[in-house]
């Protein structure tokens, strides 16, 4: 789950983090007001009016603006961004719509590092990446030159290492006694926040040092572990529902796992494994799959049937496949759950059904006896082909 | 011969008497495989369906029933403590079946396994079964044959259907492990390869494997360097969007690394078969053997 970036700074700040002072804003009128409070606050005339979308590459986008000139260019500037649809390397082509600012106390900035925590999946711990090459290109930074990146991992048992963070402190030129100091206590706050909040990923790039020499998080990216969502309730009051796939969001309250993609065959599948190899098999025989969807090891009729709507609602669907290999799922649960939704929401578009497995001939009969058009597979393999040849036929009719 | 669990094999069920794990017990139990022993904190005392007996602590049923291998059913928020209670305990093989711990509970479990015998596969994972021997997981038992095939696998349908394709053809399988998807996990791809090298009755390997991380890369090298077998594999994803978490919580392609494009090659140039669809697991490997 990801999360806004004043919402990362919030959580930063709790950690004894430094962060710049600032406000978020949902309107132009908060957002002049905002201006107004930190430009009193300060005593500066610069705010930095920021986008909140959870894709990254905002700033290349357009979606971060400094204003010099005092609160009217605020609020000129939020009349720009907020509402705008802001396209980024991340967002795709059709972008994402602005609804949240962030008005921030502008810096005299001296120099921009790169610093990120996330789990080094082959070593097995939480590793901190840190470079001096901050700013916005850090990917090209990693694939050009992957030795200006540094890297140490955190044995779980003793935790950071006050010589690791030094180590990395030296490396990226900190070594001043005051900078070492406020250093090394910022990487020790984000390792505690890192292991308390559950996160997956957090980001600060950059973080800055001041032409003052003091160092602050000037952006700030925070990922959580989805799995540990049952030991934090307050993750719900920092979910965005805006920036989230309405559908994906849908599927997620009924226990499903279900990610949109751009084709055209509609895939119901148990089995993240299964549901993958379908999406695989599909493309293999030159269709297209509309869809990753895992209805899970023990889903109910009623799960099925939310499922199977959730194909038939999107009018990019031009056929459905039905792929499953029942171990813990039954084959006759499934079919009274994909019968069960197409008498509520009809059927105009071809469906092959392959099943396999636990009570296959009870599913195999309540199909039958349905009525319902629906071609049978007697493999994967053979239930692909048959799909992408009736989504075929039917483009060309 | 198989790998890891036989006809012998002692098992000890934690969190037997929830909804899930008693259904699986149950299974279990019919496939033939000695569960010898429950443990739910506060039931000690009592049976399961009249037949297990229960107890408070896993040191309590390996002490009392000698059970020596240990599977959990136990929820996402106490599943990594149930690993250590295992381990703690003296079961040599701990196969965790639980969907959904949190990864950092995992990272210390694993730095905790560290430098103990014990092994152990999964979380999130369909178990293991050596063929109508023993049967410790969720998979459908029926859908197995013995033989001389070994199976290993991050998914658990995946392996299902590389069973299902291996017995309609009339071949039976030795041990078939289901390692599981999450990012941090127990024994991986070289784990279980290694065992299935060293086992006489295991003839060839069906490895799947999926997109996110290197293990699939690793497993390659460590195959081209030592497997004396012939091995099949697939990897799933090639369809799959980079960013976008695939079900597991491992399976996602981040920062262009992972792809399944990468890991074929890898297995490839390892002399490892690429099955071209799922559909085709088992008669790849066929063409295989002689």
């Amino acid at each position: 789950m990801k999360i806004h970036e004043y919402q990362a700074k919030q959580i930063f700040a709790r950690y004894g983090i430094p962060v710049p002072k600032g406000e978020p804003a949902f309107s132009v009128a908060e957002a002049e007001a905002a201006a107004q409070r930190l430009i009193e606050a300060t005593g500066i005339p610069v705010v930095v009016v920021k986008a909140q979308i959870h894709a990254g590459g905002r700033g290349k986008g357009g979606g971060v603006k400094v204003a010099k000139g005092g609160v009217a260019d605020a609020r000129a500037l939020a009349e720009k961004i907020l509402g705008m649809q802001l396209i980024t390397v991340q967002t795709g082509p059709a972008g994402q719509k602005v609804r949240r600012l962030y008005i921030e106390q502008g810096l005299d900035i001296d120099r921009e590092i790169y610093l990120a925590l996330t789990l080094d999946r082959d070593r097995r711990r939480i590793a901190i990446m840190a470079s001096r090459e901050g700013g916005m290109d850090i990917e090209q930074v990693a694939h050009d030159t992957p030795e200006k990146i540094h890297t140490l991992h955190v044995d779980p048992v003793i935790g950071l290492a006050p010589y690791q963070a030094r180590k990395l402190g030296y490396a990226l030129g900190l070594g001043a006694k005051e900078q070492m100091r406020q250093f090394t206590k910022l990487l020790d706050g984000l390792y505690k926040c890192f292991l308390a909040e559950d996160c997956s990923l957090v980001e600060i790039n950059p973080l800055v040092v001041t032409k003052k020499g003091d160092i602050v998080a000037l952006d700030g990216k925070v990922t959580f572990d989805d799995n540990a969502e049952i030991r934090h309730p307050e993750w719900a009051d920092l979910r965005d529902a805006d920036e989230e796939d309405p559908v994906e969001l849908e599927a997620k309250k009924v226990g499903i796992s279900y990610v949109s993609l751009d084709g055209d065959i509609g895939c119901l599948v148990n089995g993240a494994g299964l549901a993958m190899g379908t999406m695989d098999i599909i493309l293999h025989y030159g269709g297209k799959p509309a869809n990753f969807l895992d209805v899970g090891g023990g889903a109910s009729k009623e799960q099925v049937k939310k499922a199977f709507q959730m194909i038939l609602r999107s009018d990019k669907v031009k056929g459905i496949f039905v792929n499953i290999f029942g171990g813990i799922m039954r084959c006759d649960v499934v079919a009274e759950g994909v019968v069960a939704a197409t008498k509520e929401l009809g059927l105009s578009v071809p469906l092959v059904v392959r099943l396999e497995g636990t009570n296959v001939e009870a599913g195999k009969k309540i199909l039958d006896e349905s009525g319902l058009k629906i071609e049978s597979a007697s493999s994967m393999g053979d239930g692909a082909q048959k799909i992408v040849a009736a989504v075929k036929q039917g483009a060309a009719a | 011969m198989s790998i890891l669990v036989n006809k012998d094999t002692r098992v000890v069920i934690q969190g037997i008497t929830g909804e899930y794990g008693s259904q699986h017990a149950r299974a279990c139990l019919a496939y033939g495989t000695k569960v010898v022993a429950g443990v739910t904190p506060g039931r000690g005392g009592q049976r399961f369906e009249d037949k297990v007996p229960l107890y408070d602590t896993v040191e309590d049923a390996v002490k009392k029933e000698g059970a020596d291998v240990s599977c959990i059913f136990v929820p996402p928020a106490g599943a990594a403590d149930a690993i250590v209670e295992a381990a703690d305990a003296g079961c040599r093989l701990v196969i965790c079946i639980t969907e959904g711990i949190p990864v950092l509970d995992m990272v210390k479990v694993r730095r905790y396994l560290e430098g103990k015998p014990t092994r152990l596969i999964g979380p999130n994972c369909p178990g293991i079964i050596t063929p109508e021997e023993c049967k410790i997981g969720i998979m459908p038992g029926h859908i197995h044959k013995k033989g001389h095939i070994g199976v290993l696998s991050k998914s658990g349908t995946l392996t299902y259907e590389a069973v299902g394709q291996l017995t309609a053809l009339g071949v039976g399988q030795s041990s078939c492990v289901g390692i599981g998807g999450d990012p941090v996990a127990g024994m991986d791809f070289i784990d279980v390869l290694e065992l299935f090298n060293e086992d006489p009755d295991t003839h060839g390997v069906i490895m799947i494997g999926e997109i996110g991380g290197g293990a699939e890369q690793k497993a390659a090298a460590w195959i081209k360097a030592n497997m004396k077998k012939p091995v099949a594999a697939l990897i799933a994803g090639r369809a799959a969007p980079p960013g976008k978490r695939m079900g597991h919580a491992g399976a996602i392609i981040s920062g262009g690394k992972g792809t399944a494009a990468e890991k074929i090659e890898a297995l490839e140039d390892a002399g490892v078969k690429v099955a071209p669809t799922p559909a085709d697991m088992a008669s790849t490997l066929m063409s295989l053997m002689k």
